[in-house]
């Protein structure tokens, strides 16, 4: 039933890697969240796991006690045969604003002229394609965000800054993402957004969930000031799209 | 309440940890040497997870505004009580405005100062650690001011503990990285042949080792990582996440320390030698 050869090793005495095909792929993201939803569901229900997927892999922690490798091993195996399709996963679509204004986009003219293509022309790339989270860390909400078209892979700053802002949309090779804080970072700096990625006094921190898909839309300067203000007084309404997966 | 006169260097409120967020890149945080913590809490009768003062180096002034009982233990810190000296590892009750000050630092890093009933500060996604993207602040200041409950008579089961060997270990425990395949008979003899020391990037993040080794450059798809994992640069650094550490990294992940080991790491500061010792 289930097609991908996955490896399972220990990861100190409290938790256990599976690994997927090492590489970046929508469909093993896919089969990874199917299968570590139907655990949770149906065989590891009560217990408290922390589970967290990331690209090709998912850890799962157990701080109680031990894990028994050998025996937690060979029923994963075994739960993985199974038809994991049982349980019905859901994800969201996130439309997320982004002021692009050279104030916030700060290396936006310097892509511009690497690239050959105009602002204009690069802003319309980030805007018109759907991204993936495939791994939320680095930070509390920083979203790892795959499926970067070619025309918008560009390297890391040779030299990371010292402070990159709260907000900040960023690209570096094949990902996409934003900074969720003010923090150190190498990322190319193309906007700004004005929902904040992660809020601890929210009821959910962060709304975003690893295998959520989000695409970005353009704002101007007076959007985004409203939408902060909005956001930050939490009357901001997010536009999200619930998609079968 | 308990007035913050004066912070000290780093001293912050610490429980066992944030759990149920690393998922959204939220680390655990928490005690960095649980074993310490936990031993002080045991002795006031504390529930395991009662939220103390994790003191890191030099040690803050205190004002008790209403009577309880205290404990410390981790990292001999010498103190004082209205100018009189107190023991560590041992119950100590306190009256209505007395000062807790502290002085030198004899051995380890980090002192954990306990009070009946674990202080009662504000939970932040369950937890009362301090860590700065959750709580804003890592770390007291002078001023802070900590709620606790008044406890005028109290009978410890045990009032003292012997201070035990644990401050002198070097050997860290480990077991094998998800990545530890990957390492050469070169590197494997490199880590466990000879010791490390400390340098001075060190906090509650990572742990970061003076000596190099030969570096691994595996193409490394972003993965969990965990306090305790020890990663190896391209360039042959070894770094140990902590209790603060980032939730996922791109670094082979060699090693993974034992949780007593953590706590082992957690009393060493700049200069201080450890030694892996990898448990089959």
């Amino acid at each position: 039933m289930n097609s991908y050869p996955i490896s399972i090793r220990p990861f100190g005495i409290h938790a256990i890697l599976l690994e997927w095909p090492s590489r970046v792929d929508v469909a093993i993201l896919e089969d990874i969240l199917q299968f570590t939803q139907y655990i949770k569901e149906c065989c590891l229900k009560g217990e408290e796991w922390e589970i967290v997927p990331a690209y090709n892999s998912v850890t799962l922690i157990y701080r109680e006690a031990p894990i028994d490798f050998k025996e937690l091993k060979t029923k994963l195996l075994d739960w993985y045969k199974e038809d994991i399709k049982v349980v019905k996963r859901q994800k969201n679509l996130w439309r997320l604003p982004v002021c692009y204004d050279e104030d916030f986009g700060i290396d936006l003219k310097e892509l511009s002229e690497k690239s050959g293509n105009t602002i204009d022309e690069l802003v319309k790339l980030h805007t018109s394609h759907i991204y993936t989270v495939f791994g939320i860390g680095f930070l509390p909400g920083f979203t790892y965000l795959g499926g970067v078209p070619e025309e918008l892979q560009f390297n890391r700053r040779p030299e990371p800054r010292s402070k990159v802002l709260k907000g900040s949309v960023g690209l570096a090779g094949k990902q996409t993402g934003i900074y969720p804080q003010d923090s150190p970072g190498g990322w190319n700096i193309i906007g700004k957004c004005s929902v904040p990625m992660f809020d601890p006094k929210a009821k959910e921190p962060c709304f975003i969930s690893v295998g959520d898909q989000v695409q970005f839309h353009k704002i101007t300067k007076a959007e985004f000031d409203l939408y902060e203000i909005e956001s930050e007084v939490g009357i901001y309404k997010l536009e999200k799209i619930v998609l079968d997966a | 309440m308990l007035k913050v006169l004066k912070s000290g260097l780093f001293t912050a409120v610490q429980d066992i940890g944030r759990y149920g967020y690393l998922n959204k890149g939220v680390p655990v945080a928490g005690f960095m040497d649980g074993v310490s913590a936990k031993k002080a809490n045991r002795l006031l009768d504390n529930d395991a997870h009662a939220a103390v003062l994790e003191i890191t180096m030099t040690g803050p002034t205190l004002f008790f505004e209403e009577a309880t009982y205290i404990c410390m233990t981790g990292a001999l810190l010498s103190a004082t009580l209205n100018n009189e000296p107190i023991n560590n590892y041992e119950v100590i009750k306190i009256k209505e405005g007395d000062i807790l000050s502290y002085g030198k630092l004899e051995k380890g890093f980090r002192n954990y100062l306990a009070i009946k009933g674990g202080f009662k500060t504000p939970l932040f996604l369950g937890s009362r650690s301090l860590f700065s993207s959750v709580t804003k602040k890592n770390h007291l200041v002078d001023g802070n001011e900590l709620e606790y409950d008044e406890c005028s008579h109290f009978e410890p089961k045990i009032s003292k503990l012997k201070v035990d060997s644990f401050l002198d270990e070097k050997d860290l425990m480990v077991t094998q990285g998800p990545e530890y395949g990957h390492l050469s008979d070169k590197q494997l003899e490199m880590i466990f042949g000879k010791k490390f020391s400390i340098s001075n990037e060190n906090n509650r993040m990572a742990y970061q080792l003076e000596e190099k080794i030969v570096g691994l450059s595996i193409s490394m798809i972003t993965s969990a990582t965990l306090p305790g994992t020890v990663q190896l640069t391209p360039s042959g650094k070894l770094i140990i996440l902590m209790k603060d550490g980032q939730t996922t990294g791109g670094y082979p992940r060699i090693l993974q320390l034992s949780d007593r080991a953590i706590s082992v790491l957690a009393q060493k500061k700049y200069g201080d030698e450890v030694r892996f010792k990898l448990n089959a």
